[in-house]
């Protein structure tokens, strides 16, 4: 799982049946240091995450998981809002 | 799931016998901003897009979990179509 911040919404009207009622979300992935570190991407939300808030998502087959039992067609799932994280400096 | 513009299209009359029927789509990858980035792809289109729309890809095995794909050999599907991508530091 990677650590990202939700920067944008991305509305889409015409999806597969699968994705319908699921919030689409752009997140940029974070380093330890809370810089922005990657692309960009478009992750799926399950816990109800904002814009502006710290996450973290998960990538492949398993952003479908979350959804159980439907089986939408996701590479990345927002699964939890980061209330803090701490590493220290050195380990950034 | 990545955000990308559709510029072509393929035709490919000899493929895999369960890729009959499938259209395939060249998209090419972009940021949120709509900035061009990383190489083109192929990608099955199961929503009906054309050269020209916004559109979400999903990508890898979970590529198969679209609409009409279960057992398909693909690792790029074209999943929504993108109307709007509202970005934090655009108006709020």
């Amino acid at each position: 799982m990677q650590l990202a911040q939700v920067i944008g919404e991305v509305v889409a009207t015409i999806k597969d049946a699968n994705l319908h009622g699921i919030k689409l979300l752009v997140v940029q992935p974070l380093d330890a240091g809370g810089q922005p570190a990657g692309r960009t991407l478009v992750a799926l939300d399950s816990v109800g995450a904002g814009v502006g808030e710290n996450v973290f998502f998960v990538r492949g087959r398993e952003a479908a998981f979350p959804f159980y039992p439907v089986e939408p067609p996701a590479d990345a799932s927002i699964v939890g809002i980061v209330d803090f994280w701490d590493v220290p400096p050195a380990d950034r | 799931m990545i955000l990308a513009k559709i510029v072509g299209t393929v035709v490919a009359t000899r493929k895999d016998e369960r890729l009959v029927s499938n259209k395939l789509l060249i998209a090419r990858p972009m940021d949120p901003r709509g900035k061009p980035e990383g190489s083109y792809l192929v990608a099955v289109d199961t929503v009906d897009a054309g050269v020209g729309e916004t559109v979400l890809i999903v990508s890898g095995s979970s590529a198969r979990m679209a609409s009409g794909l279960k057992d398909t050999p693909v690792d790029a599907a074209i999943v929504g179509i993108v109307d709007n991508v509202q970005l934090r530091d655009e108006g709020r």
